[in-house]
Formats: C-alpha cells, sequence, structure tokens
C-alpha cells in the first residue's frame, strides 16, 4: 500500500512540472503557431479562418483547408525579416560574448573572495533585480543622453570637448544588453567556477605552469559548462530583446524583437508576427538542441 | 649483534658526518596570522632517503610539505635543496614533485595527457613525451587505460595516475601528501611496498606526509615525528620504537605501558626505579644522570610475559594483578591486567600455536614480568 502511494506521489512529482509547462508553454505556442498560418483579416480576432465548433466536421475541414504557409513564405520574400534576423543573432553575439569577458573577471574574483564575503558578492550580484527592468533601461537614457550623466563626466574632466553621440545607437544597445544580462552571466560562470578544486591548480604550477598557465589549461577548460550555460542564458533573451534596442537602440538598430513589436501592434498583422516568432524560436532551438545533443554524446563516451 | 639501525642495511648516510644533506630545512618558521604552523624548525633530509613526516593532523607537517614545493613561504628561516637556496622560487621552477592527497587528477584530460602535462609543459619533443608516458605508464601498470578519463577509474588506478604524473618529469624530490590515505587498507599494504621498490629503483628521494604511523614505520628509512610545529625525533623505525627520546614519541608510536618512579643507583651498577605500582625496576639502561630523579619507564606490550606463576626475584620487574580483559586478535591477544592500585598495564602474546592449553581467563591472579633491558628510560 505504501509503496502504491509512494509511486502514485512520484508520478504527480513529475506531472506538476510536466503540467505547467504543457499549459503555459505548449499550448501558447500552438495558439501563436494556428495564428502564423491564418490570414489577416478587419476583423476580432484579427485574422481568418476562425475555428467555429457549431459548423461540425465540415466546419473542421473547411478550417484547416483555409490553413497555409504563406506567412512563412513572405518572411523570405521581405529582405527587411532575414535582416532582421541575421542583425539580431550578430548584435545578440558579440553583446552576449562582451558580457561574457565582463561577467569572467567578475565571476572569477567572485570564487577566489574568502568564503565569508562570497554571499555578500552574489547578493550584490543579484541585487539589480529588485528594481524593475524597464525602469533600469530607463536610466540607462539619462546616462547615455548628449547631456547625460556619462558626457557631463568626461566632459568635466576633459576628455572630450563635445558630447559623445551614444544614445540611439548600436552601442547604446550593446551597452544595455551588457548591463542587463550581466547576472545571467555571472551567476553560471561562478557556480562553475566555485565548485573548482584549488589543488587542481596547485598541481598545474607544481608540474611546471606559471599562474596564468595554469588559469589557461586547467581553470578555464572546467569552467566551460558555466561558460556555455551562461552564453545560452545571455543570448537567447538578448536575440529577441525589444525593450533595449527600442529604448536604447536607434533607427539603424534592426532587430527581430522590435520588428514583431511594429507587425503586432502597428500593423495589427498578428499572422505575420506569428511566423515571425515561430521562425525566431526554431533559429534558437534548433541550433541549441543539436548542441546539447552533441554535449550530452560527448559525455556519454 | 643487537641493532636499532636502518631497514637496508647499506643506507645510512645520517650516521655519516662528512654526508651532505640533500634537503635542508633551517630555523624555518611558518606563521598563518598568529597560528605557528612550523616553529624554529630545522631537518637534514640525504639523498635517496625515503623520509617521513609522521603527526596528528595540525602538526604542521603538510605546511612543511607545501614550503618545499613552493606553495607557501617560510615566515623566516631557509630551505636548501640540492645546494640551492629556494627562497622565491616558484612551484614551476623547483626541481620537486607532488603527489597530492586528493590526487588533484585533472578531471578534462585522459590518463595519458595528465601524464604528458608536466612534460609538455618543458616543451620536450612530441615523441620524447611519448615514450615517456608509455614508460610511465607501464611502470604503475595503467597500459590499458591510457585514453580514459580520471572519473572511469578505481581509486587505486587514479592513485598510480597520479604517481605516473608526479613522477614523469623525474623530479629531484618527490613530494607524497598522504599518498595513501584514500586506499582501502589491502590495497594500502600493495602500494607500501611497490612504493618502496619504485623509490629503490628510481633512486630517488621521497618525502612523504602521513597520520598513519603503521604506513610511515613500513616505507620510510627515517620518521620525524612532529607535533605543535616541531619535530620531536628523527630517527629510523627500529629507533623510534625501541628508543623513543620522550614521553610525546613513546606514547605516539605504537601501544607503551609507561611507570613513573624515583631512580637510584642499585647493586651491580644498575639502576632501581621505585615505581607507584608497586614493585621496582631493575634496568641497565641510563646512565649516572639519572640519578636521584623522577624518570619514567617505557615497555612495550610485546615485551611484557604473563604468567600464573611467580617468576624468580618476585617484585623485581614483576607484579601480580588481575586479569581485567582479553582481547584475542587473531595473530595476537592482548591482556589488560589491572595491578592493585588500580593502574592498567597492557601486555600482548603472539599466537604461534593454534591453540593453547589451559588459556588464561578473566579475573584470574597473574604475575606480569619483563626484561631490565626491554624498555627504555624517557628523559623526560
Amino acid at each position: 500500500m505504501a509503496r502504491l502511494v509512494n509511486g502514485i506521489f512520484n508520478r504527480l512529482v513529475i506531472a506538476v512540472p510536466f503540467g505547467w509547462l504543457l499549459i503555459l508553454f505548449l499550448v501558447p505556442f500552438f495558439i501563436v503557431f494556428r495564428i502564423s498560418l491564418s490570414q489577416t483579416a478587419i476583423a476580432m480576432p484579427p485574422y481568418t479562418p476562425v475555428f467555429d465548433l457549431a459548423a461540425g466536421w465540415d466546419g473542421l475541414k473547411d478550417f484547416l483547408s483555409q490553413l497555409s504557409l504563406d506567412n512563412f513564405i513572405y518572411l523570405t520574400q521581405d529582405s527587411l525579416y532575414v535582416k532582421a534576423y541575421i542583425s539580431s543573432v550578430t548584435i545578440a553575439f558579440f553583446a552576449t560574448l562582451l558580457t561574457l569577458l565582463v561577467g569572467y573577471p567578475i565571476a572569477y574574483a567572485m570564487a577566489q573572495a574568502p568564503r565569508t564575503v562570497r554571499p555578500t558578492l552574489l547578493m550584490l550580484v543579484i541585487l539589480p533585480f529588485w528594481t524593475s527592468f524597464l525602469i533600469r533601461v530607463y536610466a540607462w537614457i539619462a546616462i547615455l543622453k548628449p547631456e547625460g550623466f556619462l558626457n557631463q563626466i568626461l566632459l568635466y574632466l576633459g576628455l572630450i570637448h563635445e558630447p559623445l553621440i551614444i544614445l540611439n545607437t548600436n552601442v547604446a544597445v550593446y551597452i544595455g544588453i551588457v548591463y542587463s544580462y550581466l547576472p545571467f552571466m555571472v551567476l553560471p560562470l561562478y557556480s562553475a567556477l566555485e565548485k573548482l578544486d584549488g589543488t587542481l591548480i596547485e598541481a598545474a604550477e607544481d608540474l611546471g605552469c606559471t599562474q596564468f598557465q595554469a588559469f589557461w589549461k586547467v581553470t578555464f577548460p572546467l569552467s566551460l559548462p558555466g561558460v556555455i550555460a551562461g552564453f545560452l542564458l545571455v543570448f537567447i533573451p538578448a536575440t529577441g530583446e525589444f525593450v533595449i534596442p527600442d529604448l536604447l537602440g536607434g533607427s539603424e538598430t534592426l532587430m527581430i524583437g522590435k520588428t514583431l513589436w511594429a507587425e503586432f501592434f502597428s500593423n495589427r498583422d498578428w499572422p505575420i508576427s506569428s511566423a515571425v516568432a515561430i521562425v525566431l524560436l526554431l533559429v534558437l532551438v534548433i541550433p541549441i538542441a543539436l548542441f546539447q545533443n552533441a554535449q550530452t554524446k560527448a559525455q556519454g563516451e | 649483534m643487537k641493532s636499532l639501525g636502518s631497514i637496508r642495511r647499506s643506507f645510512a648516510p645520517w650516521t655519516d658526518p662528512s654526508a651532505k644533506p640533500y634537503i635542508s630545512f633551517r630555523n624555518v618558521t611558518k606563521k598563518f596570522g598568529t597560528f605557528v604552523a612550523v616553529d624554529d624548525l630545522s631537518l637534514d633530509i640525504y639523498h635517496r632517503e625515503f623520509f617521513a613526516l609522521l603527526g596528528a593532523s595540525g602538526c604542521g607537517k603538510s605546511t612543511l610539505l607545501r614550503m618545499l614545493a613552493g606553495f607557501e613561504q617560510p615566515t623566516s628561516g631557509e630551505i636548501i635543496l640540492d645546494g640551492v637556496n629556494m627562497a622565491g622560487t616558484p612551484p614551476y621552477r623547483r626541481p620537486v614533485n607532488m603527489m597530492f592527497q586528493s590526487y588533484a587528477l585533472f578531471p578534462h584530460m585522459t590518463v595519458e595527457n595528465n601524464i604528458a602535462f608536466g612534460l609538455k609543459q618543458d616543451r620536450m619533443p612530441k615523441n620524447e613525451i611519448a615514450d615517456r608516458v608509455a614508460q610511465m605508464l607501464k611502470l604503475v601498470k595503467l597500459e590499458k587505460f591510457a585514453t580514459r578519463k580520471p572519473h572511469q577509474l578505481s581509486g587505486g588506478q587514479r592513485q598510480r595516475v597520479a604517481l605516473a604524473r608526479s613522477l614523469a618529469k623525474r623530479p629531484k624530490v618527490l613530494l607524497l601528501d598522504e599518498p595513501l590515505g584514500a586506499l582501502d587498507k589491502k590495497l594500502r599494504e600493495e602500494t607500501q611496498f611497490e612504493l618502496m621498490d619504485l623509490q629503490q629503483d628510481l633512486g630517488l628521494t621521497f618525502v612523504v606526509v602521513t597520520h598513519d604511523q603503521e604506513e610511515a614505520m613500513t616505507m620510510a628509512d627515517r620518521i620525524a615525528v612532529m607535533a605543535a610545529g616541531k619535530v620531536n625525533q628523527v630517527a629510523t623505525p627500529a629507533e623510534i620504537y625501541e628508543a623513543p627520546n620522550s614521553r610525546f614519541v613513546a606514547d605516539f608510536i605504537g601501544d607503551v605501558n609507561i611507570f613513573d618512579g624515583l631512580a637510584n643507583p642499585s647493586q651491580g651498577g644498575d639502576l632501581d626505579i621505585a615505581v607507584a605500582e608497586g614493585f621496582t625496576i631493575r634496568t641497565p639502561v641510563g646512565g649516572a644522570d639519572v640519578r636521584g630523579a623522577t624518570r619514567g619507564f617505557a615497555i612495550r606490550p610485546e615485551k611484557i610475559r604473563v604468567t600464573r606463576e611467580a617468576p624468580a626475584d618476585a617484585g623485581i620487574n614483576s607484579v601480580r594483578g588481575e586479569m581485567w580483559d582479553i582481547a584475542y586478535l587473531g595473530d595476537m591477544t592482548v591482556y589488560i591486567i589491572k595491578l592493585p592500585n588500580g593502574q592498567t598495564v597492557k601486555a600482548s602474546s603472539l599466537n604461534a600455536q593454534r591453540s593453547v592449553e589451559n588459556p588464561l581467563g578473566y579475573d584470574e591472579d597473574v604475575w606480569i614480568s619483563f626484561d631490565g633491558d626491554a624498555g627504555v628510560l624517557l628523559k623526560d
């Protein structure tokens, strides 16, 4: 009897998160997918066909026959979308690389810090989450604008003679992404570096490595799982980022999140924006799935 | 001839005043904050010696080893290795290699790459590296495991990889930090003998840190018994066991019974110690300097006889007691005998025969006795 209860409990433990994912991820995904196969219409909802249960079996057949891949074909025909995808992935990639370059030394220093100080440092990394993301990005406008803090300080120090134009350029987008996503990079790196056995570094030094060589040959390779986790945690949301390019970027900044927003709210073209969203998902999920697959295989060996 | 010399008969450079030490610690002190880990310690280790630093945890033995490897700098004093003062030399430039207690194998590298790591660091030509790695794998009998990763090996195999890696660069001195601590008893005993053979064959100087006295006694040419950052005694295993220079060393190594009493000369030039347990120890050991002083006499359990009958000269080197406890250990039997004053004495006897007629039993009245020269007079 106890075993039976235990078995049911075990299933329940798995069923709850599964149900959560099913309802909050898979169902919305299928709704979006279904809209992406529809045509735009001036109606409520703003697309056709609309599935009508009252029409019965014929209604369903009629509904299915009206779905098409036209929107996806359209995405390949207008170069705007392809450019926006490429530009998004490029900006996200280099911004993630910058985040890694900034985040690694921070995580390394945290892992090297005395054990008693580490919780405080960890707290400091998480602290920005206490404030709204939107407000923090707004704050950057105040810092980066031509008459903002940064320019005033630089002018006062005499380093520049006229204000730098940073706001509404891609540079501001990079700054925004690096700033906003830094904790997502630092935390997995820190957890990988903190686990690292210090005697491995000593062993490397004992066998003839300088401290720098020991870092490259032992510390860095062993922190790779953290690097990869941090990279994905930053790269994936940064690719679809809307708020940062919208608030900090300029007219030259072409990112798929902005395009999606414009299609949805400005053009009210739900089917096209749904198709954009589905393709974005595929662009991100397929390479990551392949990568994960390769990694599991490598670990299995 | 009676001897408390080294196991390797021809090898005893420490007895030769003209021999030059290979490693010298000179008045080395190491402080961590206010904690003194190593306290004004001087010690000489000779070329090709298998030297053990033995002590309880926190006695400073590991700190001493880490200073030799270069991971810690002495607060004061100097360390000389093969005539060179090691002050300021970083670990990667020292001609020593260390085998770590945790083995510290690189988890992202195969066994071969772990062994080749130090050689690649020295920019040895590729074919020479391959030869050396093959040679090392053969030495530790791991040829079949060359392409495995450390997590695919057993504890004993990992220990061998760590050994091969630390030997691959042919260091002048191999440092071993609790090398067998993580192995089970049987494997540990086998590996002790393998390490001894290896050290002999390669002709290297080994310095091993251990808290296991049996391990130190088995492997080492000489042992330094350490406590509280100081060396209490440096001597061969036999000397440490049979002639401990202090109460601490006598007590630390093996089991011992210590009787305290006033020492006075007896007829015939011997020393009589009237001990608190109510009998007299008459011993030829000890000089005129101890007369009239209160001294301890240490005697090991296996040197005490337990009999039903009173020995001749009852009361001299013998006393009556009650059998309190008997522990049968297979190879030997340990007796705990309670003396009239309540003090207990540990005695042991080898079970040379498979069965004994009418063995000693609990609560029996027995006599314990020993030879006057079977124990040692402590200096404190």
